[in-house]
């Protein structure tokens, strides 16, 4: 009986719309949402495969809102939501907040003396390092090291991590299904009670961060540059990561005010998906979860983009291999258009069938690699849909610029073909359809569709948006989008050893 | 906390595979113990944490014909998905040493080369069309053919997956292509300093020559001609060296008929050669790569670590777990979290399944204090034996590797994986409940026996790749200094450039 069912399915055709939304309405059956009174989000899916749950904590601020002055910031707090609360990682906290309130004000007062424009006291100023650095050590006595992290990680958590980009601030990890309690506990305390001790020994290792990702690394290097370049207005232009003397100035007292400023209930989204019921779990949320006072939503608004109305060129010439990358200026995700966009990027990037694969690195033989994607630096305000290539040797970043042009002009003067157009919308449900074997992956997306758009049902429609892309939409928007004076172009450039003068 | 993702899509695209796994292994790595009283009773202690449900995680079926091919079926009904993957004993490890890059070359062109029948074009245009994948790849001790489709696609996708076992073409075409584009990574290899140091610490614990170290060049790259990939498919692709595995939204029964079918009347070949591969270190001491654009120091400390089917094995774990497993490990606390010195710092002794692993302690430092942390790590060792490990820091080991050890198998296509891994390198099939036992047997003495036996400071070769004109002190303050030459040997028939280490790419000029 069994076999013939599977015949009977067989011959149907592999993604039948019927079939399809079933899956998806069996995932949207098990999911719930609730706001909290103090206007946290809380979303559950039971996906009772395994004994184990992920979460995933979206907060809906990321470098974008780091004060003038103080890029980096949003960063660093994410770092200080691992050194413990009042309760965890202290000996004394009551003799701890003591000593933590004199090393920032001896922070203060070094600073000042450092940062004096004119009549700088160098004598006094090693007196104030002095006072800051006995401070630290003063404070360090009550601390007990990394108990946040030992404690997750001694309970079975696995994959804890966090990051920070432009848009917004994400905490994650797995735990068996029996700590869904303790998780509340720890994950509410956290934010309930974060205690920013250890600071500027973290800020040292934010600071290593920087020299791995950005400075030592060829394409870090032209990454920052290049953004810097194509924004010259909105936040976006400023690495997370911050500017070394920003993070060589700020203090804990900085990244406290930034925590009570955006970290408030109605900017978070908290995710939970695995072996858990919501009717037994959203109570525990609850409990502790709600305890986070509720405070008004911050005001997100910045600076818009001016139109670019000339094209923009970066080039970084060192010993690294050649490189190319340039970018247009879109609209932000909630863009009618921002399907097409996907469509695009698809259509260009995906695979051995990708239009840029298919030029460049098939037919042109001149790339190594190419591809096209939006996204850059982040997606939450207007920002770049992008293109880079890799060079094979023999060949340079130019003629890739050319490859690229010639490529978007195709997709801007011609139709693409209804082959093409179908399978970027049989790639999308299938995407779809394998993201969801998966609880971190989905805590993920459910934590971001429902900060994005509100509803995490967003997610599921997500394919209903690329279902209703057509060929003229993807040339009109390649028109409105790929022109010279919307661009920036971004180049590494090989020189010889010898007529280097240092790169950086 | 290890990581702000801004750019992370474009920058993780053009990383080759070999770039990743090294990052993954430096993040792995990250971790330490902690000595702090873990006695107190606080607020988050007094949270109940209820017994775990019993959790039996679906078997695969294990099937073996009669001409020796291993297949494993692993039913998944929750997608209407079907994964699955072919290894075949046989790598890099066995290719000839003036045609270093045959099985990569083999591993990419054995797809895109296509079939007898239809071209790797053809093939691109047919699966992507059904959003299904169909890839082949190489690595040091075999080679692989996996697949993803709708379950509907499956038997269009497997024909495609049959046709290249048995009639693959490896078009001269694209041979050329996978050339080139292997020749840009050449090119591109020493851009990346976290790239140089992985693969200069290969060469120190297992010998430049050897498979587990050696590199491709241009010279042996372009020595691979079609009939070296036609050969090696001859002389290796038999069902007897074949572990196949399936996942996904089938029924097991139908799918052992199916692949009975297809399979059963393939005859047994040759069996591939097990080579063993010995280590042969370079001498203790320090080695430097000179790279004047960076303003970080990238450290590794480097000997050659055991197999896994070693007794110690277990109570190495435990001790990984302590040395340098998580934030509260040893070297986190120290060198990160005490010191500020390093974003990334970890390490342990390495494990291979049939092969000595690499013992290795890393860690990215600025220039200028790229001395201070090669001694903070040597004191974290000397503390090895100066402040053994005690009660405690074997409990929060054990307890955490005991607690997550549900996520080993917590989806039906990481036990299936496991399943396979063990089924290849002869290991027993409860090798993971095996693991259980030997952690939990393991004892305090245990673990500061293996540290005694395996961790010596004045054994390892400290590689730094990194900017010398701006380290605190001279590295030859610490001892003698090898200085590594990284310079790329040209293509035949072009001149040698200038020493920096960059090389030059075949025609760049």
């Amino acid at each position: 009986m069994k076999q013939v069912v599977i015949r009977a399915l067989i011959l149907l055709s592999a993604l039948t719309a019927a079939a399809f939304a079933q899956d998806l309405a069996s995932f949207e059956k098990r999911t719930t949402e609730k706001v909290l009174p103090n206007g946290l989000t809380v979303v559950i899916l039971e996906r009772p495969e395994a004994p184990v749950f992920s979460f995933f904590t979206h907060v809906d601020t990321g470098s974008v809102q780091d004060p003038m002055g103080k890029t980096g910031l949003a960063h660093m707090f994410e770092h200080m939501a691992f050194k413990g609360t009042d309760k965890i990682g202290t000996t004394d906290y009551p003799a701890e907040k003591a000593a933590l309130a004199k090393v920032e004000v001896t922070y203060a007062a070094y600073i000042a003396e450092r940062d004096k424009r004119i009549d700088r006291d160098e004598a006094k100023l090693k007196e104030l390092e002095k006072a800051w650095k006995d401070a630290v050590a003063g404070a360090q006595k009550y601390v007990k090291p990394n108990e946040f992290g030992e404690i997750v990680e001694r309970e079975g958590g696995e994959g804890m991590n966090a990051n920070t980009n432009d848009d917004e601030t994400n905490y994650f990890y797995s735990f068996p299904s029996n700590r869904l309690e303790l998780w509340a506990y720890l994950e509410s305390e956290r934010f309930l009670h974060p205690v920013t001790r250890e600071f500027y020994k973290e800020r040292d290792v934010v600071i290593e961060e920087r020299r791995m990702r950005t400075d030592s690394n060829p394409v870090g290097r032209l990454l920052e540059q290049f953004i810097t370049t194509a924004f010259q207005a909105h936040p976006y232009q400023r690495p997370t990561v911050g500017w070394m003397s920003d993070l060589n100035s700020f203090s804990a007292t900085d990244a406290q005010a930034f925590f009570d400023h955006y970290y408030i209930p109605s900017n978070m989204v908290v995710a939970v998906v695995g072996d858990v019921k919501a009717s037994e779990t959203m109570p525990i949320i609850e409990k502790y979860f709600g305890r986070l006072p509720s405070r008004p939503t911050p005001d997100e608004r910045t600076t818009t983009e001016p139109p670019q109305n000339s094209e923009r060129r970066v080039i970084l010439r060192g010993v690294a291999q050649p490189f190319y990358l340039e970018g247009y200026h879109r609209p932000d995700y909630r863009s009618p258009d921002d399907a097409v966009y996907d469509a695009i990027s698809d259509l260009m990037s995906n695979g051995r069938t990708s239009r840029l694969y298919r030029a460049l690195v098939r037919d042109k033989k001149i790339a190594a690699f190419a591809a096209g994607f939006s996204g850059l630096p982040g997606n939450k305000y207007p920002h770049l849909f992008s293109f880079y290539a890799v060079p094979v040797p023999g060949h340079t970043p130019q003629e890739l610029g050319d490859a690229i042009h010639a490529e978007v002009d195709r997709i801007k003067k011609e139709d693409i073909t209804d082959e093409e157009l179908k399978m970027i919308k049989t790639r999308a449900k299938a995407d779809l359809i394998r993201g969801l074997g998966d609880n971190a992956g989905l805590a993920q997306q459910l934590a971001i569709y429902q900060s994005r758009y509100g509803d995490w049902r967003e997610l599921f429609r997500s394919v209903d948006r690329i279902d209703k892309v057509t060929k003229a939409d993807i040339r009109r928007v390649s028109n409105a989008t790929f022109s010279e004076n919307n661009r920036t172009i971004g180049i590494n450039e090989t020189v010889k050893a010898a007529s280097q003068g240092g790169a950086q | 906390m290890r990581s702000h993702n801004v750019n992370l899509r474009s920058r993780a695209s053009y990383l080759g595979l070999k770039q990743m796994a090294a990052v993954a292994l430096l993040l792995i790595g990250l971790a330490g113990a902690s000595s702090a009283a873990y006695a107190q009773a606080t607020e988050w202690q007094k949270i109940p944490i209820p017994a775990l449900p019993p959790f039996h995680p679906a078997e695969p079926k294990r099937v073996e014909l009669p001409n020796g091919m291993v297949i494993f079926l692993q039913e998944d009904h929750e997608l209407p998905l079907i994964d699955g993957s072919i290894r075949i004993r046989g790598g890099t490890k066995s290719e000839p040493a003036a045609k270093v890059g045959l099985v990569d070359l083999y591993g990419e062109v054995w797809r895109t080369g296509g079939t007898k029948s239809r071209t790797g074009d053809e093939l691109d245009d047919f699966l992507e069309a059904r959003a299904a994948k169909v890839e082949t790849g190489g690595s040091v001790d075999s080679t692989s053919l996996g697949w993803s489709c709708l379950k509907g696609d499956f038997d269009d996708v497997f024909r495609i997956v049959q046709d290249l076992l048995q009639n693959p073409e490896f078009r001269s075409d694209k041979l050329e292509l996978a050339q080139q584009q292997f020749a840009e990574s050449i090119a591109r290899r020493n851009d990346n300093p976290a790239g140089i140091a992985g693969r200069e610490a290969a060469k120190l614990v297992y010998g430049a020559d050897s498979p587990y170290a050696r590199q491709a060049e241009y010279s042996t790259l372009l020595a691979v001609k079609r009939d070296d990939l036609l050969a090696w498919h001859k002389a290796y692709l038999y069902p007897n060296n074949m572990i196949v595995g399936l996942a996904g939204d089938f029924d097991a029964a139908a799918m052992e008929s199916k692949l009975k079918a297809a399979f059963a009347s393939w005859s047994k070949g040759p069996a591939a050669p097990k080579e063993k591969v010995e280590a042969h270190p370079a001498k203790p001491g320090y080695y430097l790569v000179s790279k004047d654009d960076v303003n970080q120091s990238n450290v590794r400390m480097v000997a050659p670590g055991i197999e896994r089917k070693n007794p110690d094995y277990f109570a190495i774990e435990v001790f990984n777990e302590v040395m340098g497993g998580g934030f509260s490990s040893r070297l986190f606390l120290d060198i990160r979290t005490s010191r500020g010195l390093a974003y990334a710092v970890g390490g342990g002794i390495g494990s291979a399944f049939d092969h000595p692993g690499v013992t290795r302690f890393v860690l990215g430092t600025k220039s200028e204090s790229t001395v201070e942390a090669i001694q903070a790590v040597f004191s974290d060792l000397d503390d090895v034996q100066k402040k053994p490990i005690t009660e405690s820091e074997i409990k929060r080991a054990k307890d955490s590797i005991l607690n997550s050890f549900i996520f080993n198998f917590d989806t039906p296509d990481k036990v299936l994986r496991e399943r396979m891994a063990y089924e290849f390198y002869g290991y027993p099939l409860n090798f993971l409940e095996q693991y259980r036992a030997g952690i939990e047997k393991t004892t305090v003495a245990d673990v500061n026996r293996v540290a005694a036996k395996y961790v010596h400071k004045d054994q390892l070769a400290v590689l730094v790749v990194g900017n010398p004109k701006d380290f605190d002190k001279p590295l030859s303050t610490l001892g003698a200094v090898t200085n590594v030459d990284i310079t790329i040997p040209p293509p035949p028939g072009e001149p040698q450039v200038g020493g920096t280490g960059q090389g030059s790419a075949p025609g760049s000029r």
